[in-house]
């Protein structure tokens, strides 16, 4: 176990295994994180290719790519389950949290290394599983799994006979499998292995994310297990759970599944709420203003998260006092919020700051993510919902928080931690022109998607009338400079693997306090063999 | 290792297997909890009248109101089934409070007997904690022949608490719909209600 570590290998620290020892049997936290980390990009390569296939389909009315608008939906509900599953949840809680979470409490490696092989592997499966459902038959005469992320009966059940929904609810199964035994791994870690000395109120925000996060998901994904198993069982073996010539009621799935769905979005956000944190503390030269409210900030989120799911359903005929309590609930979830997006700024208030790449991202997040987080209490209300419920204006809602808000954060933490992970520099010039062609594009991309939610455009449609024609175009256009900010990026991470430059232990100076910057860059393959101490100072507020 | 505050490994250890097996804890317990929802949830609809459930009881007792409300009924047959469904009138005027009885006619069209099995549900879905079924034909099974006909009763009553209630009170109609469908692994989810058909021919 971790402790052994510390015991025994004064002088094998720089001994790695053979490669595929190494990468295929990894039980070195890092490595697992840099396996997610990858995978996260290339499953993300698979999701933007879907996203880019929509976008080009809603350029302009009419079918021009998609024969069968089925496989548009296909399209649709894949760039949703790989963006969500096998995207932003390996980048944040997978990459950064394997990395950093253990550095940044001064533990040697994560409490059950084996296990979090087995989560890493679980998730590979999981994805591998989803691709398959791809080409398999769902509905009647197309292949593919066309439900939406959500998979609702009964179009998952009596309208998708073929494997394909399936394989879907097998990926996720195998996925949330991985992520519960990677939430068990950090919970047991953070609770138990933080360097002597390191209070949980002097434990750095990052590591409070990743420790109310895992919670989260191991509250709420064995609900989404427990639905859609049901859902299998209705498929398969004539059970009818959500089949109402049975007695079932298809209504009760979207209760579980949102029980477990909208916890899932603060899965999601919760990270990066704490990688911003950092980011924000280290380029104003300051400590994180308020450390305890953004602490407990995460944990009202996580907590007031779990009694707000029927605000995905305002239009299945809730009573008007049942309504009248999610609306409530909702908006009280924006107090926590608030209290994090002003103590980002009050951080930034009478710093010295510095306008690094990553900077550039954290304050980019707070901007965007605040108008998501504005679009949202405006959903949050029953009366608006009944008139923009599964309208573009939800899906530029959600995109502002995840697209703009998750995503920016995680190339944030890659050109913050960069240096850290590999001992490279990218580019300071590559990572800002990748921001101001990401911030820009995502913008051109999703802001006009309000008007068209407002104007009464539906979500899931391959075909719309020539009305919203115009910004469907702009929209499009937006994509297309979005797509190219990635390829700055990648021609940055190959600059930084070529050039000869090297990072310092902590190359971003006196901002930077967490215990990372204390180790080399990038850091030994087994690190604390002494564990540090934590003494008490004002500076761990960070 | 001098420093106190570094515990000692095997404890921590210890520590650690026990923060694991909780964790593990919470998994099951909250799988069993989505598994229990679902015998809740329709334990839940039935004692309320949640999402369009009919209550079922006894045969009305309390005042009846002068106030009416019109009953619609829907009739359908799911696809697979070759069944004509109809009620003997599209909607009725119902007095609230006050028993009424309406029945419904099913044929057999095809050339085969088919075994079919009814469900229903009421829109406005707020109006279902206010219509009380006496007596339906719902959730049980029915085999008829080809060409056979039966007529089914079904006795109910508008409680005249939906005048009373802010969410409903408002309410002029609602809608009483069934659906047949080819039944599904030959039992009644929900039987409680005894057969009540009466066959006609």
């Amino acid at each position: 176990m971790a402790q052994a570590v510390t015991a025994g290998h004064d002088h094998a620290h720089d001994h790695t295994p053979p490669f595929f020892q190494r990468w295929f049997n990894s039980t070195n936290h890092k490595d697992i994180g840099t396996l997610y980390l990858l995978f996260a990009f290339s499953a993300g390569i698979v999701g933007a290719f879907l996203s880019f296939g929509i976008r080009m389909e809603m350029e302009a009315p009419g079918l021009q790519y998609f024969s069968n608008p089925q496989t548009y939906n296909v399209f649709v509900t894949g760039h949703g389950l790989i963006m969500v599953f096998f995207m932003v949840m390996p980048a944040l809680i997978g990459g950064f949290g394997n990395w950093f979470v253990p550095l940044m409490i001064g533990a040697p490696d994560m409490a059950f290394p084996r296990m979090n092989n087995i989560s890493f592997w679980l998730t590979v499966a999981g994805f591998m599983s989803l691709v398959c459902s791809l080409f398999v038959e769902g509905a009647p005469g197309a292949t593919g799994a066309g439900t939406g992320w959500t998979v609702y009966p009964p179009l998952s059940t009596a309208g998708h006979p073929g494997p394909a929904v399936d394989f879907a609810i097998f990926a996720l199964h195998l996925s949330g499998a991985g992520s519960i035994l990677g939430a068990i791994n950090f919970i047991t870690t953070i609770l138990n292995m933080r360097a002597p000395g390191m209070t949980l109120h002097k434990m750095p925000l990052f590591a409070w994310s990743m420790l109310v996060t895992a919670f989260l998901l191991l509250l709420s994904l064995p609900v989404l297990a427990g639905a859609i198993t049901m859902l299998l069982t209705d498929r398969n073996f004539g059970t009818t759970f959500f089949d109402p010539a049975g007695g079932g009621d298809p209504i009760l799935y979207q209760h579980l599944f949102w029980f477990f769905g909208h916890p899932e979005v603060y899965i999601m956000i919760l990270p990066a709420f704490g990688i911003v944190s950092h980011i924000i503390s280290t380029f104003s030269r300051k400590p994180v203003f308020g450390y305890l409210a953004m602490a407990y900030a995460m944990v009202a989120i996580g907590v007031v998260g779990f009694v707000v799911w029927a605000h995905h359903m305002y239009t299945v005929g809730l009573t008007l006092q049942t309504q009248s309590y999610f609306v409530f609930a909702t908006m009280v979830i924006a107090v926590p919020t608030g209290v994090k997006i002003f103590s980002w700024i009050a951080t930034m208030w009478g710093g010295s700051i510095r306008f690094t790449a990553a900077m550039h991202w954290a304050v980019g997040f707070v901007f965007l993510f605040t108008v998501g987080g504005v679009t949202g209490v405006i959903l949050a209300n029953a009366a608006v919902d009944r008139y923009l419920h599964d309208t573009y204006y939800v899906v530029a809602h959600f995109h502002y928080v995840l697209s703009l808000g998750a995503v920016f954060i995680i190339f944030a933490g890659v050109y913050y931690w960069f240096p850290k992970m590999t001992g490279r520099i990218i580019p300071e010039w590559a990572g800002k022109l990748h921001f101001w062609l990401a911030f820009i594009g995502a913008n051109v991309l999703f802001f006009p998607m309000h008007f068209l939610g407002l104007a009464g455009m539906p979500r899931r449609y391959a075909d719309y009338p020539e009305a919203f024609a115009g910004w469907h175009w702009v929209a499009t256009m937006g994509g297309h400079i979005f797509a190219l900010g990635m390829v700055v990026f990648v021609i940055g991470v190959v600059l930084a693997f070529r050039s000869k430059e090297r990072a310092a232990d902590n190359p971003w100076g006196e901002g930077a306090t967490t215990l990372e910057w204390t180790l080399s860059s990038p850091p030994p393959f087994h690190q604390y063999e002494t564990l540090p101490v934590i003494v008490d100072e004002p500076s761990h507020a960070h | 290792m001098t420093d106190p505050r570094i515990a000692d490994p095997r404890s921590r250890q210890r520590q650690a297997r026990t923060t694991a097996l909780a964790c593990l804890g919470i998994v099951v317990g909250m799988t069993a909890l989505a598994f229990a929802f679902v015998p809740l949830y329709d334990l839940f609809c039935k004692a309320t009248g949640f999402d369009g459930t009919p209550l079922r009881g006894a045969a009305a007792s309390g005042p009846v109101s002068q106030d009416k409300m019109v009953v619609h009924f829907d009739t359908n047959v799911a696809p697979g089934l070759p069944w004509r469904f109809v009620a003997e009138s599209p909607q009725v005027e119902a007095q609230l409070g006050a028993t009424q009885t309406v029945f419904f006619r099913v044929t057999n069209t095809g050339t085969t007997p088919s075994t079919g099995i009814a469900t229903f549900n009421l829109q406005p879905a707020l109006t279902g904690s206010y219509f009380v079924k006496v007596q339906c034909f719902c959730f049980n099974e029915q085999t008829l022949k080809p060409g056979e006909t039966m007529d089914f009763p079904v006795v109910f009553y508008v409680e005249p608490g939906i005048k009373a209630d802010s969410n409903t009170r408002d309410l002029t109609e609602m809608t009483l719909s069934y659906t047949y469908f080819a039944s599904k692994n030959g039992q009644p989810q929900a039987a409680l209600a005894t057969p009540t058909g009466t066959r006609a021919n």
